[in-house]
């Protein structure tokens, strides 16, 4: 970790109460790691008074995120409530936001309906037909790339590979995939974080992917059930109903859910293999390590940072506390860091013992249901690297993303050995 | 020592022996049985160790609490016999349990 001398210096000087985690910054320079150090030592679940986003409760120990991810009739999901993201805006309508209503927003009864229709498509045994198709795209992409010249893996690799799996899901007009790309990033955006100028523009953008995908739910409504997402949603009666809010809402959540979480998995894991260079041989020698590889980039990586919550009642927790209406924020990142849980935390170890143990898909009722597909992804594309290439060398600074939820990177430059 | 067999989708069965204490999710992923993955570590907060429990057994085990059975209601494949392992603690009365694994954890 290349964290600025500053940073370790202010985390342990500044007072308790002062420590803002969800500065966006923080997140641009990779920088939040000694905060959550110290508020893992001194102070586990912890109240922030004031930032940008009002005050609200880290929870940071591995552990006690578990409670409260498992312990949903207490700490709500819910847009009525609240949003499960700490930034208000991204969901609800506040400020500049509209609403989009989806089922990780949402408590039981009506979750469990809108998850059931879901799950079947990302079910392992439906993955299962995919696995052809993936490793097919994924030997065109890496074929295609240039041998000794620095490119931007994000781009080339990350986004497109991502990108493709969206819109096959989806059954989506190939050529036009790119707007899912687009949509995605647009979501997870406000004004001033470089993506849209106003909350106009991200409005608009927003009812156009609402309209675009309007059409293709009407052609598939009306043409016999296919095994893709839109037709699924179209064809199942408990989501055949939805209003086009909660259709839009849906949308956001499959692109960002199986987009921006993936890619930035793709592109952490070259960026892990470049600062723990051993790693690397140790698995092109032994393929097998693969999947268990796969898991400790998805933790390492964290692609989630954090997932938020809404008291529903008062709640004592570990001598804290939390009042009804209280934002409670589960910070996964921190979690994956937390040495009382995870030996070594901070290194990328690719036979670690148990590393299915991670918070990155979160736990309880909300539990990611692509982890399946994501982790196939990943398996695939390293088992075809690992089969094409002698390195990937990293060749400048990663361009992070100034966001306290999707951790991830906007640049990668490498260079690809044969 | 408890003896415990996991039949899995196929219809392989491998059978182990576990320390009595341990759950039967626990057991599975200390012998590398494929097919249960144990990855909230046995707190009932990702049924990725659900399976089904072979006939009679299925009434000889403690019952499950309401945690498990809340989240047994999100499991794809869930039947009347399907329990979350980590939550099956091994006895001497549970000499001979026999578990068939689904087709894969989701
Ligand atoms: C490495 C990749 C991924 C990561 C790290 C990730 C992370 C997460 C997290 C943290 C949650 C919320 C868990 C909680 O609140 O306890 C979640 C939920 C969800 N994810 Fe993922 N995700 C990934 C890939 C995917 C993919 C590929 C898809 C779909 C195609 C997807 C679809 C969903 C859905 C639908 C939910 C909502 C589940 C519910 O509310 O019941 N995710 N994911
Ligand atoms: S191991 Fe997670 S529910 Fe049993």
């Amino acid at each position: 970790m290349d964290i600025a001398v500053s940073d370790i210096e202010r985390a342990r000087s500044i007072p308790l109460d002062k420590i803002d985690v969800s500065a966006p910054d923080l997140y641009l320079r990779d920088a939040a790691h000694p905060y959550f150090a110290r508020l893992r030592n001194e102070a586990p679940v912890h109240y922030c008074r004031e930032s940008l986003y009002g005050p609200y409760w880290s929870v940071t120990k591995f552990n006690d995120i578990v409670e409260i991810d498992t312990n949903h009739k207490v700490f709500s999901s819910d847009a009525s409530v609240g949003s499960f993201v700490l930034d208000d805006t991204t969901l609800n309508p506040v400020e500049g936001g509209i609403y989009l209503p989806n089922f990780l927003g949402m408590d039981p009864p009506k979750h469990d309906i809108h998850r059931q229709t879901v799950s079947p498509i990302v079910a392992p045994q439906n993955l299962a037909n995919l696995e052809g198709l993936i490793r097919q795209r994924t030997r065109g992409v890496l074929d295609g790339l240039p041998v000794g010249v620095p490119f931007n893996w994000v781009d080339r690799v990350s986004i497109e590979l991502t990108t493709m799996m969206l819109a096959t899901l989806f059954d989506f007009p190939f050529d036009e995939r790119r707007k899912l790309t687009r949509w995605s990033d647009v979501v997870t955006t406000r004004p001033g974080d470089g993506v849209v100028d106003s909350w106009e523009q991200r409005n608009q953008e927003l009812y156009e992917c609402a309209a675009y995908f309007q059409r293709l739910w009407a052609e598939r409504a009306a043409a016999a059930p296919r095994p893709d997402l839109i037709s699924m949603l179209a064809h199942s009666p408990a989501m055949r109903t939805m209003s086009p809010e909660e259709f839009l809402g849906t949308l956001a959540l499959l692109i960002v859910g199986g987009n921006d979480t993936t890619r930035n998995s793709m592109s952490g894991g070259v960026l892990a293999h470049h600062l723990f260079p051993a790693e690397w041989s140790r698995v092109k020698a032994d393929r097998a390590l693969i999947p268990n590889m796969v898991s400790e980039i998805i933790r390492w990586q964290t692609p989630i940072a954090h997932m938020r919550r809404t008291a529903l009642a008062d709640f004592e927790f570990r001598g804290q506390h939390i009042r009804k209406g209280d934002k409670v924020v589960m910070w996964y990142l921190s979690g994956n860091r937390d040495d009382s849980v995870i030996d070594r935390p901070f290194d990328f170890v690719a036979d670690r013992p148990r590393a299915r143990h991670h918070l990155s898909f979160g736990f309880g009722i909300h539990r990611c249901l692509g982890n399946r597909l994501a982790e196939l992804q990943l398996r695939i594309l390293w088992e075809e690297v690992f089969e094409r290439f002698s390195a990937i060398e990293v060749v400048g600074t990663p361009v992070r993303i100034p966001s306290n939820l999707v951790r991830g990177y906007a640049d990668l430059p490498v260079v690809v050995h044969a | 020592m408890v003896k415990i067999t996991y039949i899995s989708h196929a219809g392989e069965a491998r059978l182990v022996e576990a320390a009595s204490g341990q759950s039967a999710m626990e057991a599975a992923v200390h012998h590398n049985i494929a097919g249960i993955d144990g990855d909230c570590g046995g707190v009932i907060a990702c049924g990725t160790c659900h399976v089904h429990v072979d006939g009679t057994w299925t009434d000889r085990l403690a019952p499950p609490g309401e945690k498990e059975r809340d989240m047994l209601a999100y499991i794809d494949n869930a039947r009347p016999n399907s329990r979350l392992c980590c939550q099956i603690v091994l006895g001497e009365e549970l000499d001979g349990l026999v578990l068939h694994l689904p087709i894969a954890q989701h």
